[in-house]
């Protein structure tokens, strides 16, 4: 087990360094220069003062020089300054991550407390128009656009009937801890992020229950007097949800991807967010930082998937 | 199935003297699923109809895409005109007409794109699960990097910084989407090249790209019509979710994205503007989705859901 944890940390390894080239390169090879981006306007400047700025900010070097450089600095955690605040990148990101996670952890949760049910309750209700319902829900919330569903909700919840806050994370001025004013700003946003999952959960639960009611366990455990609630509950549903930790992968992503999207719309102060808004000011710093903090979470969150799936699973042998 | 398929056709099968093959099998499944069927119609009219945009525009709706109309902003929806069908925007702008044109950008990029997601990956997969190994390593490796970075965070920084055109964005979501239909390949390949089939043809010579192309190929294809379909639904919702930051076709052409977009900051005027595009995305995704997972069904029974 311990082996495999370690080799599984290892193979994190090649995987961040890939996603470092990918975004180096995305990011250097665009058009546009940031130093004369940040300097247009501004008379005085001469040549020589551009110069001496790509030097400081080491724009002048060869680009495997310049990653070189970038990498070994990242991985002290130094991403450079952002240009637009003029204050290290990623403490302005770290400040940012909470916010992402809460909404992240309440849409997962979201997903298992709703998706898990219906799953079951179709599979147990075959055939019937629960069952139907329950199948076209799960097509369609992988199919409705968050970014219109939150509108929706935004427009009927927050404007129409005025029962929920319609942006940001707290409103101005309350205490930090003040719980019941944070459900009512997390409720929208999580709900809508927590969509896809729910149908893919409800899915996905379905065929797994389906399959599970069918096996000889499940007769014998009626056979010897069981009752229905200790046969599902107990029988069908532990086995049915060993299956579902390979599903959490892809969800995962959808999550982390996905709150991008979900923060814009509610104005979420999270990472996503303020790598959206470095994206459109290029702030070089800024977007690499963010996309490598995305990208650690997505791979740590794979990381966890993996040793679950083993701890879960009795049956898989760990090489 | 089968049997009674062949069984209800003693005529045609008598003609043939063939057993019916898959594709046969498959179709005579799929005429009997009526949701497919009702939603791969909905689909081809949506595609002709967006085909179609300029000629419906110019008899039907008479307007343009960006012929405005100040008088009667924020039209609300109604027959007379024809074009106010769905209701005017911001500038009196026929939305149907908008919504036709986005239409052709979405399908395009999303068929496009989808179409070189397929490519690319149907053959790295074959590589890689054929020739194992190093290569499969370094393949692998793109696969869990790519699977690593949050695509749309990706998609978003290569937009701001770049501002690609149509075009460009197509090549780009096409050349980033394909890990999934790798993997799916790759895990096929692996399984079929220990089949005496496959040793067969490389006993009698037979060049791996031959082996790859003519003899794995096949028994993957059927399953990567399914990918593709779902795929194409995919890349519809990331580039209107692209469009509506901003960051997706240029300004000027009519996305179903950037229309929401617009139509939010407008909502408290015109409500109804919000409802078109979300639909039109959501109705050809949801069919989309269908398609693929009736095809699935219909080409692999044995995986039928319930």
């Amino acid at each position: 087990m311990r082996t495999y944890i370690i080799r599984r940390l290892l193979q994190a390894i090649p995987t961040l360094i890939g996603i470092s080239i990918l975004v180096f390169a995305i990011t250097r090879l665009a058009p546009g220069d940031p130093v004369r981006l940040y300097t247009f306007g501004a008379l005085q400047i001469t040549e020589e003062d551009i110069q001496g700025l790509r030097e400081h900010y080491g724009l002048d070097k060869s680009l495997p020089e310049q990653y070189v450089n970038w990498l070994t600095l990242a991985v002290q955690g130094d991403f450079g300054k952002s240009l637009q605040y003029n204050r290290p990148a990623l403490p302005l990101l770290l400040e940012r991550l909470p916010a992402t996670l809460q909404l992240a952890l309440v849409a997962l949760v979201l997903q298992l407390a709703i998706g898990i049910p219906l799953g079951v309750v179709a599979a147990l209700k075959r055939g019937t128009w629960i069952d139907n319902f329950i199948r076209v829900f799960a097509v369609a919330g992988h199919a409705i656009p968050t970014f219109w569903i939150g509108l929706l909700f935004i427009i009927i919840f927050a404007v129409g009937l005025r029962w929920l806050p319609s942006q940001g994370i707290l409103t101005v001025g309350k205490d930090v801890w003040d719980i019941p004013d944070r459900i009512s700003h997390i409720i929208m946003p999580a709900f809508v992020l927590a969509l896809g999952g729910i149908a893919n959960y409800s899915r996905y639960l379905r065929t797994e229950t389906l399959d599970v009611i069918a096996q000889d366990y499940i007769r014998t455990a009626h056979a010897k007097g069981l009752r229905e609630r200790s046969v599902v509950y107990v029988h069908a549903l532990r086995n049915a949800l060993i299956p579902m930790v390979t599903a959490l992968g892809p969800l995962l992503a959808v999550l982390i991807g996905g709150s991008l999207v979900i923060e814009q719309v509610f104005t979420w102060p999270g990472v996503g967010q303020f790598t959206y808004a470095a994206a459109r000011s290029k702030d070089y710093p800024v977007i690499m930082a963010g996309v490598m903090v995305a990208s650690t979470l997505l791979v740590v969150s794979y990381l966890i998937r993996d040793i679950a799936y083993v701890v879960v699973d009795p049956r898989i042998k760990v090489r | 199935m089968a049997t009674v398929a062949a069984a209800a056709r003693p005529v045609e099968a008598e003609k043939r003297k063939v057993a019916a093959g898959l594709w046969e099998n498959a179709w005579y499944r799929l005429r009997r699923d009526r949701l497919t069927i009702v939603s791969a119609v909905t689909m081809i009219v949506l595609g002709l109809a967006s085909a179609a945009a300029p000629l419906l525009a110019d008899h039907v709706f008479k307007t343009t895409e960006l012929q405005q109309d100040l008088l009667s902003t924020y039209a609300k929806p109604t027959l007379d005109p024809p074009k106010y069908l769905f209701g005017g925007d911001e500038l009196g702008r026929s939305q149907i007409v908008r919504l036709l044109y986005g239409g052709q950008i979405s399908l395009f990029i999303g068929f496009v794109a989808a179409f070189m997601n397929i490519t690319i990956g149907v053959a790295l997969g074959l590589v890689a699960g054929y020739f194992r190994g190093f290569i499969d390593d370094i393949i692998t490796w793109f696969v869990t990097t790519l699977n690593s970075v949050p695509t749309i965070f990706l998609l978003i920084i290569f937009s701001a910084l770049f501002s690609p055109s149509a075009l460009l964005l197509t090549i780009v979501i096409g050349v980033l989407f394909w890990t999934g239909v790798t993997n799916f390949v790759r895990g096929q390949t692996f399984a079929l090249r220990e089949r005496e089939f496959i040793t067969a043809a490389r006993t009698i010579g037979a060049p791996p790209v031959r082996i790859m192309t003519r003899h794995i190929l096949p028994n993957v294809l059927p399953l990567i019509f399914v990918l593709m379909a779902i795929d194409v639904g995919t890349i519809i919702l990331a580039e209107s979710a692209l469009s509506y930051l901003g960051l997706g076709v240029p300004p000027g052409t009519p996305s179903w994205g950037s229309m929401l977009t617009n139509a939010a900051s407008y909502f408290h005027r015109a409500p109804w503007l919000v409802i078109s595009p979300g639909l039109a995305i959501f109705v050809t995704v949801l069919c989309l989705y269908l398609v693929g997972d009736g095809l699935r069904d219909a080409l692999d029974p044995r995986l039928k859901q319930g």
